[in-house]
């Protein structure tokens, strides 16, 4: 058995992106992930409803891939979930949601600095999505702790980092697309382990 | 010349008179009635000619009836039947019965009871309907009501016709039904023609029974090939021409199997009111209808018999009082029947107790046929002339007294009216432009009325329950007719801009408070359009063209949301130029050099803000850039193949 696997891109500026855009590539080349660029298909923010509840109901796991704004997503995910996770189709008569994985794949610049402090430390980040956390929980999905991408890695140079991180992401799609993890535990300490 | 030299006192007294009355809230039926008395009896300058007059005015009956019956579906008259046959039939028979009993108590005359009866017992189509509808009353409960009454009367006057020469000692040919005295004039008996006369009663009817099917057969299908046809022309006199041939046609035909003529233009109306000539039909007819029926007010007020008003003036005023009263009796006592509200019972009983037009027809043929004495037909027509006259003061009482009696102001019942017209929109001009407008509108369940020239187009939208309808736009009488004054918002989509600006400052002019959304094409015509009044002014271009260059951007590789933003920020300046350009245009703007200095100035200005708020990459980080251009290269080396996997 191997999971199916969305990941909603979400990046306002994806020429501005180095992390993402690289991320989002890798994401592309793995069989069994699908890659949906949000602001590339909903420039105006109106949402096709019914077309993105389609994809969810197809996927096992859903992950939303963005860079972290202002200590939370892009707008557009919010409204996302405000438009698509409906009464009547997530909660109420039919549970679409329920039993899937979600989770959210960030990467910030602040690497260092006073920002950093606010931002990167992992109870921080997993606080900071609190809202979407509850929002996974109350529709019964398997809610993961956000993967994120930043500086704890302390090497070398930036291009040598942003391949690390190439390498860890694709590595966590592959293993959770093959059910490789087990969910009970913090899936980062597997995949260092392996 | 001769019928122009005869009718230009009745115009001119007309047009003195009127507005006063209305100046002074007493109704133009009254301002009417009072030229007509000023020129007849005070000023003498009515001629012998007057009952000719008379004859040709009583034409905008018809014309009322045709009218009246293009505003009425079949389904709607199928829906008064009850008030139709009830109020109506209950209201004839009881004030006849009432009539009878009395005449025969007082005179022993059980014939002569009768035909008073049923001349008394109508009452005026002409003043009723156009008061209620210039008082904008015809909509309310006890409007309608009156409505109701007097169709049912206008029906009902083909059977007193044919009963009234039966009550006669001696009996005489059948009178034709226009025909007659009129008020105070000889008995000027002019027989028409009738196809029927004489055949068996059976042959009689079924020829009534095939005129009639045959107008309704002709409305459906001859009618609707015959006006594309002529519409297709465009020819705005011709349609008008073959609109009064239509009406006229029809209540000839009428009279010549001895039918009311004005029931056969209630008919031919009702049978094309689902057409989308209706509008166009209505607003041709409209000031015909209007103008006849003004000078048939003023032959009422001039055929005034003063003189033998003033030899019995006490009989023939309490006569006259005498027939209101019973007549109002009995038609409080149906509108207490019908459990109506206060306010309507007084309408209804207000407006109806009057004698009536087809009274005058009436008595006419009963002098020839000699069913009543001609002294007392005389005395009849002159009770009838001034319960008339009587008529618009009791829509007066009704207004000014007893409304504000009830406790109940003018703004509950303005507010009922516009409740019920919310949300029209009307459409003028239904090519590529007003089809989406219309289609966006409907799609939200909004009412929409759309206008246009091309009878095809409008053919084919009909198909789709569209409502429809042909005519020229930009005549305020067809805009009228298809409800402006109801409607809230007004889309003027016609291709040419100036006819665009023509129908916006007539438009302006006369409903200054409905919100007008314009079509335009360039830069330029915006500007006169704006200039015009409308308050939305939108260029058809400018949306479309905006999206092919977000698409050209998208395709030049442009990520979508940065094109979306660019596409906007342009088409917000854009729009932001239009109105600060828009108080300094000038028809010769080439050489209007502040124009052009702010137009260019304008140009410059959003170059720097799409650089600015798009730049592609961020200026304060060096390494960025330096990284997200390596990407690039990347990327460009790996010409389009996906990255691999592992």
């Amino acid at each position: 058995m191997s999971r199916s696997i969305l990941v909603l891109y979400a990046h306002p500026r994806p020429s501005r992106s180095v992390v993402n855009r690289r991320l989002k590539r890798v994401a592309e080349g793995i069989s069994g992930v699908t890659v949906v660029d949000l602001y590339a298909e909903y420039p105006t923010h109106y949402i096709d409803v019914r077309r993105e509840q389609a994809r969810v109901e197809f996927a096992d796991a859903v992950i939303f891939q963005h860079p972290v704004y202002w200590f939370s997503a892009p707008s557009l995910v919010k409204e996302w979930v405000d438009r698509v996770v409906t009464y009547g189709w997530a909660l109420g008569e039919s549970e679409a949601l329920k039993g899937k994985i979600y989770l959210h794949a960030v990467t910030t610049a602040a690497s260092h600095g006073v920002f950093a402090q606010e931002v990167t430390g992992r109870a921080a980040l997993r606080a900071q999505f609190h809202p979407f956390e509850a929002m996974a929980g109350l529709c019964g999905m398997r809610y993961l702790p956000p993967f994120s991408l930043f500086g704890e890695v302390e090497q070398q140079s930036r291009a040598e980092r942003l391949d690390h991180h190439a390498a860890t992401y694709a590595r966590f799609l592959r293993d959770l697309r093959d059910e490789k993890l087990d969910l009970a535990q913090p899936y980062r300490q597997q995949m260092v382990a392996t | 010349m001769e019928v122009l030299a005869y009718i230009l006192p009745y115009l001119v007294g007309a047009v003195i008179l009127v507005p006063i009355a209305n100046r002074l809230g007493l109704g133009s039926v009254l301002g009417y009635l009072i030229a007509g008395v000023a020129l007849g009896p005070a000023l003498g300058l009515v001629t012998e000619n007057a009952v000719d007059l008379q004859h040709l005015s009583e034409f905008g009956v018809v014309m009322m009836l045709f009218l009246i019956g293009l505003e009425l579906r079949p389904r709607e008259l199928w829906t008064m039947r009850t008030q139709l046959l009830g109020l109506g039939g209950l209201q004839v028979f009881g004030t006849m019965a009432l009539i009878v009993a009395g005449v025969w108590m007082l005179h022993g005359s059980f014939r002569v009871g009768l035909a008073l009866g049923m001349v008394l017992a109508l009452s005026s189509t002409a003043i009723v309907l156009q008061t209620l509808q210039e008082k904008n009353l015809e909509r309310r409960t006890g409007g309608r009501a009156a409505f109701a009454v007097l169709l049912f009367q206008d029906i009902a006057v083909i059977p007193m016709l044919a009963l009234l020469p039966l009550l006669a000692q001696t009996h005489t040919d059948e009178g034709a039904f226009f025909d007659g005295g009129g008020h105070g004039g000889e008995a000027a008996a002019h027989h028409a023609v009738n196809l029927l006369h004489g055949l068996p009663a059976w042959a009689h009817a079924l020829g009534i029974l095939a005129v009639i099917a045959g107008i309704i057969l002709a409305g459906r299908f001859l009618a609707y090939p015959v006006f594309r046809f002529i519409a297709s022309g465009r020819s705005g006199e011709v349609f008008t021409a073959a609109a009064l041939a239509l009406v006229i046609g029809t209540s000839m035909l009428m009279t010549l199997v001895g039918l009311s003529p004005a029931l056969g233009a209630f008919l031919a109306g009702v049978v094309l009111s689902g057409s989308e000539y209706r509008h166009q039909l209505e607003s041709d007819i409209e000031p015909f209808k209007g103008l006849l029926l003004g000078i048939f007010f003023v032959t009422v007020g001039a055929g005034v018999d003063f003189g033998l008003l003033f030899s019995e003036p006490v009989l023939i005023v309490s006569a006259a009082f005498l027939v209101i009263a019973i007549k109002g009796v009995v038609l409080a006592a149906l509108a207490i029947a019908s459990r109506f509200p206060a306010r309507d019972a007084w309408l209804f009983s207000l407006s109806l107790p009057q004698g009536g037009e087809f009274g005058f027809v009436l008595l006419g043929l009963a002098v020839t046929t000699g069913a009543l004495p001609i002294q007392l037909a005389h005395l009849t027509t002159l009770v009838i002339a001034l319960t008339m006259f009587l008529t618009p003061i009791m829509f007066t009482l009704f207004e000014k007294v007893i409304e504000p009696r009830l406790g109940v102001g003018k703004a509950a019942i303005q507010e009922a009216d516009t409740i019920e017209h919310q949300g029209t929109v009307i459409i003028a001009g239904i090519g590529r432009f007003g089809q989406i407008v219309n289609r966006l509108l409907r799609s939200d369940g909004v009412e929409t009325v759309v206008l246009d020239e091309d009878a095809r187009q409008i053919d084919t939208l009909r198909r789709f329950g569209v409502r429809a309808y042909y005519g020229d736009a930009s005549r305020m009488s067809l805009l009228e007719a298809a409800g402006i004054g109801h409607a809230k918002v007004f889309v003027a989509a016609l291709r040419d801009t100036q006819q665009q600006v023509r129908m916006i400052e007539d438009i302006r002019r006369r409903w200054p408070h409905i919100h007008i959304i314009a079509r335009a094409t360039d830069r330029t015509s915006a500007y006169r359009i704006s200039a015009a009044g409308a308050q939305t002014v939108v260029r058809e271009m400018l949306a479309g063209s905006v999206e092919a260059g977000r698409e050209a951007l998208e395709q030049m590789g442009t990520h979508p949301y940065r094109a979306e933003g660019i596409a906007r920020a342009f088409r917000r300046h854009d729009d932001e130029t239009f109105e600060v350009l828009r108080e300094i245009w000038t028809e010769d703007f080439l050489n209007n050099p502040d124009y052009m200095n702010q137009a260019r100035e304008r140009s410059e200005e959003l170059s720097d803000i799409l650089r600015s708020d798009f730049s592609q990459h961020p200026e304060s980080d060096e390494w960025a850039i330096q990284a997200a251009e390596r990407f690039d290269r990347d990327e460009d080396e790996e010409n389009g193949q996906k990255p691999a996997a592992e």
